[in-house]
C-alpha cells in the first residue's frame, strides 16, 4: 500500500490552531528575504542554471526547510544565504540590508563536523564570541552557558575528536548560536548520524529553538525530519531547476514523534513525496537498470 | 588476534609484534655485521702476518691480500726457507663490532693529535652549524610557506621561481659561499640554508592548502575574517602538519651537512671523520658516522615527544599515555583522519563505548538556560 491510495485529508487544511498560528507568524517582522535568486554556472549561453526566480521570505523565529531531489541546489542557495557563495543574479536580504559575504549574524552549522579540532569543546563554542573582540572571562562565562543548554557542560574541556557524531553537532549548534546570529543556517546537520541519534538531535533542536530568539533555516533531504521540524517547506526542483512550493505546515505544535502517523502529517508527506518524486520528462525509465540475469533460472530472491 | 596475519595490509599490528619487528629492523644489520666479522670463513679477503718468515717485504701486523700471502707461501716452500704464517681478517676500513663499540668511548677520550679538536668539540661545532643553517631557513621559510599557502598572491608570486631555485643543488652554491662570505663558518651554514629554504617554502605552503576549507568557512560564518582568520584557524588547523614538516626537514638539513662542512676549511664532525681515516681509525669514522644517526634519531624522537606536548588534541586517547610516535608512523596518524564525508554512522569514541550519547530526556534540558529574550 503506498501513500498516495490512503484516504488522506487535503494538506492545505489547517486546524484553527494551526491557522492561527501562521497568522501570528505572518505578523513577525521578515527577517530574511530572497529576492529572484539565480545561480547558475558556465560561460553565458552555455550556462547550465542550478535555480532560478526562487523568492521566499521568513518571518522571525519561524523554522523553514528547504527539501529537494539531490542536485536541485539546495545546499548551493543556503551557502548564498550565508554568504559563502555568490549569486548569479537576484538577492538575499537580511532585515532589509543586502548581505555581502559571510558574517556573524549568520550562523551556520555544516553537515560535516566543522569543530576546530586544536580548540576544547568551551574555545570552540567562545570562538564567535572572540571574534566579536569579547574578552576572556565574559566570553567563557557565555560559552558554559551555552553548553549547559546542549547538555554538555561535562565535556567543555574535551577535544572534539573525544566526542561523538551528535555531541559534535550539538557542539556546532552551541557555537553558532553564541554569536546571536538573526538566522541559524543548518545544511544536512544530522545527515551523517544514525537514525537513533539524528531523532534525539530532532528533539534537542526543537527545544533550543523554543528557547532562543532565532529563525531557522534548515536543509534536508529526509522528508519526515522536514515536516517534523518545520513550519513552512520551501520545495525546489530539477530540470528546471527552481522553487515548486511553499508550504506551510499543518501538523500542530507542540510535534511529538507520535504525529509522524497522524493523517495530516501522511498528507504532507505524500505531497511532498509527489513533488520531489514527480516524474520529469524522459525520466521514465532511469531506475530500472538494464541488468542481464546472472543468476541460474528459477533462483528468485523477491 | 593471534591469528591474525603477519602481512595483513595496512593493518596496525599488535603492540608486542610491533616491538619484536623494531627489535629485529636494528639486530638483523649488526647480525649481518657481526656474522662478517666473527666468522673467520666468511669474506675475510686479507692475512695479517704474524711470523714474517723468510719473505724480505713482510714484517709483522702487515696485511696482504690473501692471493699474494698463497703466491709469497709457494715461492718460499719451493725455495725451503721458513714458512711465513698470518690469519685471516677483514680490510682496515671494516672494523669489526667491538672495535666500533669501544671506539664510541675511547674516541671522546684519546687526545686530539696536534692542535686538532676533540671529538665533542667537532660535534658540537656540527651542531651549531646545522643549528643555524635550519633556524635561519625556518625565520623566513615558515612565514613565507605559510602565506604561500594561504594566499594565492602569495603562491603565485613566489612558488614558480621557488619551484625552479630547489633544482639547483645547494653544493653547487659552495665556491660562490666561499668567494661572498670566506672560509669559516658563514659559507657552511649558507649551503644548508640553500639546501633547506626552498624546499621548506613548498613544503609548507603544500601543508597550509591542505587546511579544511570547511573549517575556514566555519570560522567565516562565525565572524573571523583576514588576519585572524589566519593567525586562528589556518595556522592551528595546520600546526601540527607544519611540525612534523619541520622534522623532516630538519633530517634533510643533517644530509647537508657533511658537504656544508666540506665546503672553505673543513670542520667539525666532517674533519675528524676525515683525520681519523686518514690514520686508518676506521673504528673512530663508524663511530663518528653512527653519532650523527644516534644524534638525528634522538633528536627526532624528542620532537616527537614535544609534539605530543605542545599539541594535546593530537594525542588519540587522554587517558592512554601520550606516545611519540617516530617520523614512520607520522603519515598513518596525522594524515589519516577520518573525513566527514566517509565516517562512519557512529564515530569511534562512541563505537568503543569511551563517550556515549548521554541519555537526555526531553524534561532534562535545562530550562533556566535563556541567555537572550525570545521576543515574537
Amino acid at each position: 500500500m503506498s501513500l498516495a491510495t490512503l484516504e488522506l485529508p487535503d494538506y492545505h487544511t489547517q486546524s484553527p490552531e494551526v491557522a492561527a498560528r501562521f497568522k501570528k507568524i505572518e505578523q513577525r517582522p521578515v527577517v530574511l528575504t530572497v529576492r529572484n535568486l539565480k545561480k547558475s554556472f558556465g560561460a553565458p549561453g552555455h550556462e547550465h542554471v542550478v535555480f532560478d526566480h526562487v523568492s521566499l521570505d521568513v518571518h522571525q523565529r519561524e523554522f523553514v526547510t528547504i527539501i529537494g531531489p539531490s542536485g536541485c541546489g539546495k545546499s548551493t542557495f543556503i551557502r548564498i544565504a550565508a554568504g559563502l557563495d555568490e549569486a548569479t543574479d537576484g538577492e538575499i536580504l537580511l532585515n532589509g540590508q543586502p548581505i555581502h559575504g559571510p558574517g556573524p549574524d549568520r550562523g551556520m552549522v555544516f553537515q560535516g563536523y566543522t569543530l576546530f579540532p586544536w580548540r576544547t569543546v568551551k574555545q570552540n563554542v567562545m570562538f564567535g564570541l572572540q571574534m566579536q573582540g569579547k574578552d576572556n572571562t565574559s566570553a567563557e562565562a557565555e560559552a558554559r552557558q551555552w553548553l549547559e543548554m546542549v547538555g554538555l557542560s561535562r565535556f567543555e574541556e574535551s577535544y572534539p575528536h573525544e566526542l561523538s557524531g551528535g555531541m559534535k553537532q550539538r557542539v556546532a549548534i552551541a557555537r553558532a548560536l553564541a554569536n546571536n546570529p538573526q538566522v541559524l543556517i543548518m545544511d544536512e546537520p544530522f545527515g551523517a548520524l544514525d537514525a537513533i541519534t539524528r531523532c534525539k538531535m530532532q528533539s534537542y533542536l526543537l527545544q533550543i529553538w523554543k528557547r532562543v530568539n532565532v529563525t531557522i533555516l534548515f536543509i534536508t533531504h529526509d522528508l519526515d525530519e522536514a515536516i517534523y521540524l518545520s513550519d513552512r517547506i520551501l520545495v525546489l526542483g530539477v530540470n528546471p531547476g527552481g522553487a515548486r512550493e511553499y508550504i506551510e505546515n499543518p501538523v500542530p505544535r507542540p510535534r511529538t514523534p507520535e504525529q509522524f502517523l497522524s493523517p495530516e502529517f501522511l498528507a504532507l508527506k505524500a505531497r511532498l513525496d509527489h513533488l520531489i518524486h514527480a516524474p520529469t520528462s524522459g525520466d521514465e525509465e532511469e531506475d530500472k537498470l538494464p541488468m542481464i540475469k546472472m543468476t541460474h533460472v528459477g533462483d528468485e530472491v523477491e | 588476534m593471534a591469528t591474525r596475519d603477519w602481512l595483513g595490509l595496512k593493518e596496525e599490528l599488535p603492540h608486542h609484534r610491533r616491538l619484536i619487528l623494531t627489535f629485529i629492523s636494528f639486530v638483523a644489520p649488526l647480525l649481518l655485521w657481526c656474522v662478517v666479522s666473527y666468522v673467520p670463513w666468511i669474506w675475510h679477503p686479507d692475512m695479517r702476518i704474524t711470523t714474517p718468515g723468510d719473505v724480505d717485504y713482510f714484517t709483522e701486523d702487515m696485511e696482504v691480500p690473501r692471493a699474494d700471502f698463497q703466491r709469497e707461501l709457494e715461492k718460499v716452500r719451493a725455495a725451503g726457507g721458513t714458512l711465513p704464517e698470518g690469519v685471516r681478517v677483514n680490510p682496515v676500513y671494516l672494523p669489526a663490532p667491538h672495535q666500533v663499540a669501544r671506539a664510541f668511548y675511547t674516541a671522546f677520550t684519546t687526545e686530539p693529535r696536534l692542535d686538532e679538536p676533540w671529538l665533542h668539540q667537532s660535534l658540537g661545532h656540527s651542531i651549531r652549524t646545522i643549528l643555524w643553517g635550519f633556524i635561519l631557513s625556518s625565520i623566513i621559510g615558515v612565514p613565507l610557506g605559510i602565506l604561500c599557502g594561504t594566499y594565492r598572491f602569495f603562491s603565485r608570486l613566489q612558488e614558480p621561481f621557488i619551484e625552479f631555485f630547489r633544482y639547483l643543488p645547494a653544493p653547487a652554491f659552495g665556491a660562490l659561499c666561499v668567494a661572498v662570505l670566506g672560509i669559516d663558518d658563514a659559507p657552511k651554514v649558507a649551503i644548508i640554508f640553500i639546501g633547506t629554504f626552498f624546499q621548506q617554502v613548498l613544503v609548507i605552503g603544500n601543508t597550509v592548502r591542505k587546511v579544511d576549507p570547511a573549517l575556514i568557512e566555519a570560522a567565516q560564518t562565525l565572524g573571523a575574517r583576514g588576519w585572524r582568520l589566519m593567525t586562528r584557524v589556518v595556522i592551528p588547523a595546520s600546526i601540527t602538519d607544519i611540525y612534523t614538516d619541520m622534522r623532516i626537514l630538519l633530517g634533510w638539513a643533517w644530509t647537508y651537512l657533511i658537504v656544508a662542512e666540506v665546503v672553505g676549511t673543513m670542520s667539525g664532525i666532517t674533519f675528524f671523520i676525515n683525520q681519523q681515516a686518514r690514520y686508518r681509525s676506521f673504528d673512530n669514522v663508524f663511530a663518528a658516522i653512527g653519532m650523527i644517526g644516534i644524534i638525528g634519531f634522538t633528536s627526532d624522537i624528542f620532537l616527537a615527544w614535544l609534539g605530543t606536548i605542545l599539541f594535546p588534541w593530537k594525542r588519540q586517547g587522554r587517558t592512554r599515555k601520550s606516545k611519540a610516535i617516530p617520523l614512520s608512523m607520522v603519515a598513518s596518524q596525522n594524515r589519516g583522519e577520518p573525513n566527514p564525508s566517509d565516517a562512519s554512522p557512529l564515530p569511534p569514541a562512541a563505537e568503543s563505548g569511551k563517550t556515549t550519547e548521554p541519555e537526555t530526556p526531553a524534561s532534562a534540558m535545562p530550562s533556566d538556560a535563556l541567555t537572550k529574550p525570545t521576543t515574537p
